[in-house]
């Protein structure tokens, strides 16, 4: 008998905690109210990008309606007030992390850029020919391609740190990888694709032992954990501002400031500088250094309501609902006949990855996206990994603390569906 | 749900799950690879020219249940025609999933007209197109892999 969501042991819902009421929540996103094809949206794919609270959309409109101007360059009342606005994002951006200083907070388009800017301008100035970069299996693209540019131009090697059929990363064998000649080692916090949590402060400890700085990925960890960069001493860290329920095209970059200050800049332009002449330029102190022509402001000030109001809503409370809803999602998957989990580590964000038996992901998605359910299919930016699970492509639901456990129940009827269709 | 039957039509399903000339060809003419950015399929293609007209065409890879069907049915259509032919029937069959055919255009294009609800699913197109974009770079004796893009 094929089994129902019915049978799926409702039961097994944990009591909701009072302190996160989940509807509430809901009320705060307007997209959440959408209909896909005369079904109510469920939204599933958190880890491309997240949806945004009113507070976000209000902030970035009431920019231009109100504040628009150009930071750090007039001396007229609006001029004034979006810069103190966005240098106020700075802060919050610093006490999100816990850096030390706000100067090490540099304002970027998301991750992708954030990993480009420490390759060029770390990278170039470091990584000799010969020298080695070591990333890990299960890195997403943009964590792979700028260091794979930066060892073509170099002449050095990209060393890759093997993965578990679990998804966890081997630690002996990546303690193995740094040697004499590795000038740097780039981790995921948190996989993508597989949910995987990297035991980071280990991985930092082994390279910081052997002299090595460390870049996090933090694209897909800030949304689900508590990141505080000081305990971890990493070196650089990296988040998108879209998957932190921020807009689009902001991000940050966190560096240490001893280690920003030595490296060049990464673009020229304006705000960069100090004093320019055409013989000579100075460049300016962090972190406008790495802040060439105008910035994403609208962005900005968006990111800055999304640090308020997950710092209202507490990053421990729904980090612990969306451990139940993983759990919950884990379980109730693993019951569907012919699926397979890809990703199954101990330590694991609100991420699930799964292949089904004779079923291609693609048209499991289409029929997904006919019910109202949005859902990630394909090689999720991290071909590497699908090869290493010798999969052309998995399924993906990433969820949020929006989601709901009846949400979950619709994901599990959808495969039956699916299996129906196409089966 | 209507138009998930449309795309999904029976005999999509079943050329999925029984491709026909799912095989190697050692003595093709032609190959070329096919690769879809958006999911990750690639499909190799063999083709044996003799002449002036396609003798054999068969495939490898796997993929999903409209590229996979795809292929199969590309293989079926295009023996014993000329490539003049292939590149004609691929004008059409690329109108069609796109919605840009005349209406009752499918029709001469026989077991193909199967594939006519794709263009309800823009997203799909490539994965309906991916064998017929390869079968062309194969006819061009292309070396280089094609992508959908």
């Amino acid at each position: 008998m094929a089994l129902t969501p019915e049978v799926l042991k409702p039961s097994a819902r944990p009591a909701l905690r009072p302190a996160f009421d989940v509807a509430h929540v809901r009320e705060d996103f307007p997209i959440l109210g959408e209909k896909v094809h005369g079904k109510p949206l469920v939204y599933f794919d958190n880890a491309a990008t997240a949806q945004k609270p009113r507070a976000v959309i209000e902030a970035e409109c009431r920019f231009y309606e109100r504040l628009c101007s150009n930071v750090h360059r007039g001396v007229h009342h609006l001029s004034e007030q979006a810069t103190q606005a966005y240098e106020e994002t700075r802060i919050k951006a610093q006490r999100f992390l816990n850096a030390a200083e706000s100067r090490e907070i540099i304002f970027v388009r998301g991750t992708t850029e954030a990993i480009n800017l420490v390759a060029c301008a770390y990278g170039r100035k470091n990584v000799k020919s010969g020298d080695e970069i070591l990333i890990t299996g299960m890195e997403h693209h943009s964590n792979i391609v700028p260091w794979q540019m930066l060892c073509e131009e170099k002449g050095a090697s990209l060393r890759v740190a093997p993965i578990s059929d679990s998804g966890e990363l081997i630690l002996e064998e990546f303690e193995k990888l740094i040697g004499e000649r590795t000038r740097l080692v780039a981790v995921t916090h948190v996989s993508n694709v597989l949910g995987t949590i990297n035991p980071v402060k280990r991985i930092i400890d082994l390279a910081h032992r052997r002299h090595v700085p460390v870049l996090l990925d933090g694209a897909q960890a800030a949304p689900h954990l508590k990141v505080d960069v000081r305990a971890l001493d990493c070196d650089f860290y990296t988040i998108s501002g879209h998957k932190l329920y921020g807009p689009t095209g902001i991000g940050l970059l966190y560096g240490k400031a001893k280690v920003l200050e030595s490296m060049p800049p990464y673009q020229g332009g304006g705000d960069m500088i100090s004093s320019v002449t055409f013989e000579k330029t100075e460049y300016n102190t962090l972190p406008y250094k790495f802040e060439a022509g105008t910035p994403n402001i609208a962005g900005t000030l968006g990111l800055s309501a999304a640090f308020d109001y997950l710092n209202q809503l507490g990053l421990e409370k729904t980090a612990l609902y969306e451990h139940e809803l993983l759990n919950y999602a884990t379980d109730a998957l693993s019951q569907i006949p012919g699926l397979r989990i890809i990703g199954t580590a101990k330590e694991k964000a609100a991420v699930i990855s799964f292949v089904m038996e004779d079923l291609h992901p693609h048209d499991v998605g289409t029929i997904l996206d006919r019910e109202g359910i949005a859902v990630r299919t394909g090689h999720h930016c991290a071909q590497p990994l699908m090869d290493r699970f010798h999969v052309p492509a998995t399924t993906r639901a990433s969820l949020a603390f929006y989601n709901t456990f009846e949400e979950i129940d619709a994901l599990v009827k959808g495969i039956h569906k699916v299996k129906e269709f196409l089966g | 749900m209507s138009d998930l039957h449309a795309l999904y039509q029976e005999m999509i399903l079943d050329h999925s799950k029984h491709p026909h000339n799912l095989r190697p060809m050692a003595d093709a003419t032609s190959t070329a690879q096919g690769y879809n950015r958006l999911c990750g399929d690639k499909v190799t293609l063999f083709l044996k020219l003799q002449d002036g007209r396609i003798a054999d065409v068969s495939f490898q890879g796997s993929g999903c249940a409209i590229s996979t069907a795809s292929a199969s049915i590309l293989t079926e259509t295009l023996k014993g025609k000329t490539p003049a032919e292939a590149g004609a029937i691929f004008e059409k069959f690329h109108d069609m999933v796109t919605g840009k055919g005349h209406p009752g255009g499918a029709q001469d294009l026989g077991k193909l007209a199967v594939f006519s609800g794709v263009s309800e699913f823009p997203v799909r197109v490539k994965c309906a197109t991916l064998a017929w974009h390869t079968l062309r770079s194969a006819l061009a004796g292309s070396h280089q892999p094609v992508s959908t893009e």
